[in-house]
């Protein structure tokens, strides 16, 4: 518990309660200055809460909340150095752009020119130079976007919290806005605090994700780790596409070994959780789509298999989507298991063709198995 | 819509209906504009003439509005209501807002309805139940303390109180209308950017509800102005206008001074009434 | 807790001008009218409390019949108030186009900025035996001899309509505006006419707005002053009449308390007995429009 002034944001053990009901359950964590940080979770989760907290519009129950090192638990919103972008923006209707920018440098007594030359400033960096004078109602979604952040960043906060800005912009723009916040989060080296439920949003512009699941976090790591390993069934599930089974554990040297699903068949994996897995235990195993190979029954024959797990279906129907096409295959028990392929448009699988599902121990994680996950 | 599934004959019968209705509007109210032009001491047909007489003649018998002393009075004195009825009234509304959309306390609904009900008393009631509380009140000051107090007997500050009395409830429910759209993020937003609670106020949460206070006010404002039945009981010896024109049609039977002033209000009336609307649009209207 | 103790003070504060307004201009003067009523002046300066106002109500056929006689025309009034503006306002909301729903609407409310007595002034003016009416039938050679339309109930009853008939109008309105089309379109694409679209989907729909303008509407009819007295002439035998005699001619401020009771009460009672039947209530039809 050393105070370092490398982190802007510290949570040590925050909590808050709303009667009976535990919102955020013990959360701690703390974000290295000048870095992308999001919380990803379901809808409901107590993400919004905590910013809320982290903001001072609520007050947490336990723990505290230091900025620069410095704890802020009494210090009302408007003294904090951490401004925050609204889900709706919340750009005021009534005034204009320069007058949205210039709000919060008025609020501080900043001299009228200083407020000027600051207003251009930031209007030049966000790339938009010329909608000093425009009315809020006269600018695009993305604008909006870029003003409700630059209102913000013209105060030079500590920290700047951002509540799923994008929510509200359509599809296109959303994936265009992905990449400028990221670029700009670079431009004013500031760090960010990005909650959102849409976990592409997440993985794409953050150097940190925390998965945040009923209250607590389930795990902190790069996009990659919690891709690649993920520490609960949870994060697993929740972030990125995946098949999965329930199963019986029945030979296990503890980082690896055999699983009989619920449906009778058996695989082989590597355990991914922390604890160990032992024999009996009750797991689920989770295979990303892109790592199932998916062959052609008489061709797999013909050249063996080399993943450690195989399992026959016949190829039900094919989800075209470009790149990122699916094979959706039923196996023997009955199940549909989905995997990536590539479609050419010559010699494709077609649906009623017998096919074979590879793929590696190595890439089938495996958890206790949760009740109620 | 209706319209698609009916025959051609049927909307056309519709279309007159509608017609004969607006005819049916505005009838009373050109026959009482138009008749101030007229050049005849009775406002009656046949026309004798356009004259300006009945709003700036001079002289007995065509003495008009602008120079009858006790009608300027009276306009004055309505004036002076209205102006007293709307702040009071804009006042309260926007106080009641707040209460009932920002407020949180039991029995809620209970004081909503409370506040809604004086606009279904009819006016003549508020008009007499204040009277005798007033009146009440000023008797026993005068009988147990020795004291006269002059303003509870019937004059402006009654017929002030007795308006504002369900006034007050037409510009709390303008103005909670308003305030019930106000997206609450952004007072959360100010406050963030380090706006203190009073300056939220003053430069978020007041500048969008002006429009809706403006409009309450003018409302409130026209409804003073042409109020009569509640007025009738408290009126003392400063006579609004339209008691003055009341008196002035009993006594004197209808002259086309009357309806000098009556194109007069009117068209004041609709000046305001379309300040009120131009204001309550949205800039994005 | 700091931020406690301001939301307290603030709701407080906002209390207040509600609380003086209610109590000292409803609440109080309504409870000091009732108290008044019961007094009886048995000698000069000298009161007991009785139910001699009313059993004077009771007892002189004159009074009951007036409030009785101002409730069913108050009645009818509102029926026909529905009935004319039920029309124009589905016209206003769902038929006229975009443009000129906001100008036919508004043209609705200029009568509303306009006060009773400029409209009954009007109304004289186009009713009587020298009025406009009369000396044009009379050029186009329809009647001989000049007629007056005024002091009788139907001038009343049209100078009633015309003066309430926009409180009906603008509820049903905005009632009526937020239907949606396609809940119109559906019922006759389920197989309804004209006439069953109109019973089952638009008229239960529109019950808040018809109950709440019905409401005002009886309420205005009922508590009016200025028209039924000058277009129904001296004996144009309206309630508030009587009281304002009770009060001003005669002095009798607590007959005229009891009268004003009676008022009250009769149209709190048709309007509850409204709202039962209609199964509305008062905070979602009349709080809403």
């Amino acid at each position: 518990m050393t105070q370092s002034p490398d982190f802007d944001l510290e949570c040590l053990d925050i909590s808050k309660n709303f009667g009976a009901f535990r919102a955020v359950k013990d959360v701690s964590f703390n974000i290295p200055s000048g870095s992308f940080f999001s919380i990803l979770g379901p809808s409901g989760c107590g993400k919004t809460t905590l910013m809320r907290m982290i903001a001072g519009f609520e007050e947490p129950t336990g723990g505290d909340i230091r900025i620069k090192g410095r704890s802020v638990l009494g210090t009302p919103p408007n003294r904090r150095n951490v401004k925050m972008v609204f889900q709706h923006l919340a750009l005021f209707p009534m005034m204009n752009v320069y007058e949205n920018i210039a709000y919060g440098l008025r609020c501080n007594g900043v001299s009228g020119d200083h407020i000027k030359r600051k207003v251009h400033d930031v209007l030049e960096r966000i790339a938009l130079p010329d909608v000093a004078e425009r009315e809020i109602h006269q600018l695009s979604g993305g604008q909006k976007q870029r003003i409700a952040i630059a209102r913000c960043m013209v105060l030079d906060p500590d920290v700047l919290l951002l509540d799923e800005p994008l929510g509200a912009l359509d599809l296109k723009l959303r994936e265009a806005m992905k990449i400028e916040l990221k670029l700009l989060q670079h431009q004013f080296n500031t760090t960010f605090v990005y909650i959102t439920h849409d976990q592409s949003e997440a993985l794409v512009m953050s150097d940190n994700v925390a998965i945040m699941n009923q209250g607590e976090f389930e795990q902190i790591g790069t996009p990659q780790e919690l891709y690649h390993h993920p520490n609960t069934a949870f994060v697993a599930g929740f972030v990125g596409d995946s098949n999965r089974w329930s199963g019986t554990v029945k030979a296990s040297d503890g980082s690896g070994g055999k699983v009989e699903t619920a449906q009778g068949l058996s695989m082989s994996f590597n355990s991914s959780g922390k604890a160990a897995i032992q024999e009996g235990a009750k797991v689920d195993i989770f295979v990303r789509p892109e790592f199932i190979k998916t062959i052609r029954a008489a061709e797999a024959d013909r050249q063996g298999s080399d993943g450690d797990n195989t399992m026959d279906g016949v190829v039900d129907s094919l989800l075209f989507n470009g790149a990122n096409s699916r094979v959706l295959v039923r196996t023997g028990s009955g199940e549909l298991v989905e995997s990536d392929i590539t479609i050419t448009g010559d010699n494709d699988l077609k649906p009623g063709e017998d096919v074979r599902l590879v793929w590696s121990s190595k890439q089938a994680m495996c958890f206790a198995h949760q009740e109620h996950t | 819509m209706l319209a698609k599934n009916k025959t051609t004959p049927f909307l056309f019968g519709y279309r007159l209906y509608v017609l004969a209705f607006f005819l049916f509007l505005a009838a009373p109210l050109i026959s009482a504009g138009a008749f101030a032009f007229n050049d005849s001491l009775f406002p009656a047909l046949p026309w004798q003439g356009f004259t300006l007489d009945w709003f700036f003649g001079d002289t007995e018998p065509k003495l008009g509005m602008f120079h009858d002393r006790r009608l300027l009075q009276g306009l004055y004195y309505s004036f002076v209501i209205a102006i007293f009825v709307s702040i009071l009234s804009v006042f309260v509304g926007t106080t009641n807002a707040f209460l009932f959309i920002r407020g949180e306390f039991p029995g809620k609904n209970f004081f909503y309805i409370l506040m809604v009900i004086p606009l279904v008393i009819p006016g003549v009631i508020l008009g007499i139940s204040i009277l005798v509380l007033a009146s009440d009140t000023a008797n026993y000051v005068e009988k147990n303390l020795d004291l006269e107090l002059e303003f509870l007997r019937p004059g402006i500050l009654l017929v002030v109180l007795g308006q504002f009395s369900f006034i007050a409830t037409i510009t709390s429910l303008v103005i909670t209308a308003r305030l019930k759209k106000f997206d609450a993020t952004m007072e959360e937003a100010a406050f963030n950017l380090g706006a203190t609670r009073a300056r939220v106020l003053r430069t978020i949460t007041l500048p969008f509800l002006r429009p809706a206070m403006i409009a309450a006010g003018i409302v409130a404002f026209l409804v003073s102005f042409e109020n009569f039945n509640t007025t009738l009981f408290l009126v003392g010896s400063e006579a609004p206008l339209t008691i003055t024109m009341y008196d002035r049609m009993a006594k004197v039977g209808s002259t086309p001074v009357l309806n000098a002033v009556s194109f007069f209000l009117m068209v004041g009336s609709g000046l305001l009434a379309l300040l009120s609307i131009a204001v309550q649009r949205d800039k994005q209207a | 807790m700091q931020n406690k103790d301001i939301k307290r003070l603030s709701l407080i504060l906002l209390f207040a001008p509600f609380t003086l307004w209610i109590a000292l201009l409803i609440l109080l003067p309504h409870i000091g009218m009732v108290l008044l009523s019961f007094r009886e002046k048995v000698a000069p300066r000298v009161y007991e409390y009785s139910f001699a106002n009313y059993l004077e109500f009771v007892n002189e056929p004159i009074y009951w019949n007036t409030l009785l006689r101002t409730g069913t025309m108050s009645l009818l009034v509102t029926a026909l108030a529905l009935l004319i503006g039920f029309p124009i306002a589905y016209y206003i909301a769902k038929i006229a186009g975009p443009r000129s729903r906001g100008g036919l609407f508004l043209l609705c409310l200029i009568p509303l900025w306009v006060s009773d007595l400029i409209r009954a002034f009007g109304w004289i003016l186009l009713l009587r035996e020298t009025g406009v009416i009369s000396s044009f039938l009379l050029w186009t050679g329809l009647i001989s001899t000049p007629i007056e339309f005024l002091y009788n109930d139907v001038a009343v009853i049209i100078g009633l309509v015309y003066t309430v008939i926009l409180f009906m109008i603008v509820p049903l309105v905005s009632t009526l505006d937020g239907m949606d089309n396609s809940m119109i379109e559906a019922g006759y694409n389920l197989g309804g006419n004209g006439f069953t679209v109109l019973r089952r989907i638009i008229i239960p729909y529109a019950m808040p707005g018809i109950v709440a303008g019905c409401i005002v509407t009886f309420m205005l009819t009922a508590g009016s002053y200025l028209t039924p007295i000058l277009l129904g002439g001296k004996n144009s035998s309206w309630f508030t009449e009587q009281i304002y005699n009770q009060f001003i001619t005669r002095f009798n401020w607590e007959g005229g308390a009891a009268f004003g009771m009676l008022l009250l009460i009769f149209t709190s009672f048709v309007i509850w007995l409204g709202l039962k039947l209609s199964g509305q209530t008062l905070a979602n039809t009349v709080a809403k429009s």
